[in-house]
């Protein structure tokens, strides 16, 4: 949203490429800020890999679908812009699981699932409505990389958090010495909203200290 | 009134050409990639196939597919469906079998791959082909090597007709073991776990037998 005022408002500066890559860290984080794609988040983030893997599929699909949106944005009529936005989606998603396949069978083999579900993930679409079809290539690719790279360190924080608890392990590397009793309810679904919930709270505990102080 | 005008300005023609081509530009893309990964995936999926094969059944360095038809057992050709692979060491000595089963999980169809040695009438590997199970819960079958112990010497012997298992494969909780053809299952994956038991069960009743009268198909093919 401030990022769309300062871009009408012409007496102020118009945000450079790297303030888009920048924005989607920290200020407009889609997990932490937007609380955007919310399925994938909680449902693949139960361990380290699949989380960084996951963020990895869908922010490749990101830049590509901002990039193609972008370039297409004249073509495009205002009236059917979503169903192309999809179709476009869609595609990257289908290029991505061939890709993954081809990479490994045993990445493929975790990851499967819910490769299709990147479609229908809406920080995908959100991009490409807010910002691919208003603004230039070269800025989309920057706002896709940083949107994209802060997906990734958001599940990331999630997946070694449910993994360390409820696995004591991160990447599959035993953490704990015998006898470390598991939190089983941290990889259940219901973890995933628990640490989802946990992170929020630190996030807006630092926002509101920086706003205040 | 003006976003009435703006909305009329887009004519169905100009909406028609970007829906087309857009469609057109992506099945393209899809294809090409399609076209372009089908070969390596191919022999990636092949590859992760013989090395399944190599880990169920341990100590043998080539395989020769057959299929089952009408319970008698022939070589496999081209596209037949391929269920049995015979396995031999590096002097040609026929060594065992891999058996490939398949069953209801918890999410999906799990495809696994079994091997079974016939001189000693056991299930000696296991491995999941395919499988849909939960992340971090379901898929402890492919990991947990507790479970994957199971499988290392599961009793699938022939009764003294040698037409029937003797005990059927059976899953039971985790820790009440106590016989050598049941299969200990996961606590928190307790139906992902008993579904690899039953389908082990299921085929091993229905195979084993036809596998054991035939040995010889095997021992035939090598020597030819």
């Amino acid at each position: 949203m401030s990022s769309q005022a300062e871009n009408s408002a012409h007496t102020r500066q118009v945000p450079s490429s790297t303030d888009e890559f920048i924005k989607g860290l920290w200020k407009e984080n889609p997990v932490f800020v937007q609380v955007l794609g919310m399925c994938p988040v909680l449902a693949v983030s139960n361990t380290a890999e699949n989380a960084l893997a996951m963020g990895m599929a869908t922010a490749f699909v990101l830049l590509m679908s901002n990039v193609l949106v972008s370039l297409l944005r004249h073509f495009i009529p205002k009236e059917v812009r979503i169903a192309s936005y999809i179709l476009i989606i869609a595609t990257f998603v289908t290029i991505t699981d061939y890709v993954i396949q081809a990479i490994s069978v045993d990445l493929h083999k975790s990851l499967g699932a819910f490769i299709s579900l990147i479609v229908v993930n809406c920080l995908i679409l959100s991009r490409a409505e807010a910002f691919a079809s208003k603004n230039t290539v070269g800025k989309s690719i920057m706002d896709a990389l940083g949107m994209g790279l802060g997906f990734i360190l958001a599940l990331f924080s999630l997946g070694a958090v449910r993994e360390i608890l409820g696995n004591g392990s991160i990447f599959g590397y035993g953490l704990f010495p015998t006898g470390f009793q598991e939190w089983v309810v941290m990889i259940l679904p219901a973890g995933g909203f628990f640490t989802l919930a946990a992170w929020l709270l630190i996030f807006n505990i630092i926002k509101q200290k920086k706003s205040t102080g | 009134m003006t976003g009435q005008a703006t909305i009329s300005k887009s004519s169905s023609a100009k909406m028609l050409r970007a829906m087309v081509g857009i469609g057109v530009l992506c099945g393209l893309l899809i294809v090409i990639t399609y076209e372009g990964t089908l070969p390596r995936i191919e022999r990636l999926r092949a590859e992760a196939l013989q090395q399944a094969i190599f880990r169920v059944v341990p100590g043998i360095v080539e395989t020769q597919p057959y299929s089952l038809k009408d319970n008698e057992i022939i070589p496999a050709e081209g596209q037949d469906e391929k269920l049995i692979y015979a396995g031999y060491d590096s002097q040609g000595n026929f060594k065992g079998v891999a058996i490939a089963a398949s069953g209801q999980g918890y999410a999906d169809i799990i495809r696994i791959l079994y091997g079974y040695d016939p001189v000693n009438q056991k299930v000696i590997g296991f491995y999941v082909l395919e499988s849909k199970e939960t992340p971090g819960l379901g898929d402890k079958i492919e990991k947990d090597t507790k479970f994957l112990s199971n499988f290392i010497e599961l009793d699938v012997s022939l009764d003294n007709d040698m037409q029937a298992v003797l005990n059927k494969v059976v899953p039971v909780k985790n820790g009440t073991k106590i016989n050598p053809w049941e299969v200990d299952g996961i606590t928190g994956a307790t139906i992902s776990s008993r579904a690899i038991g039953n389908i082990i069960g299921n085929s091993t009743e229905e195979l084993v037998p036809i596998i054991y009268n035939n040995q010889e198909v095997f021992q035939k093919k090598k020597n030819e």
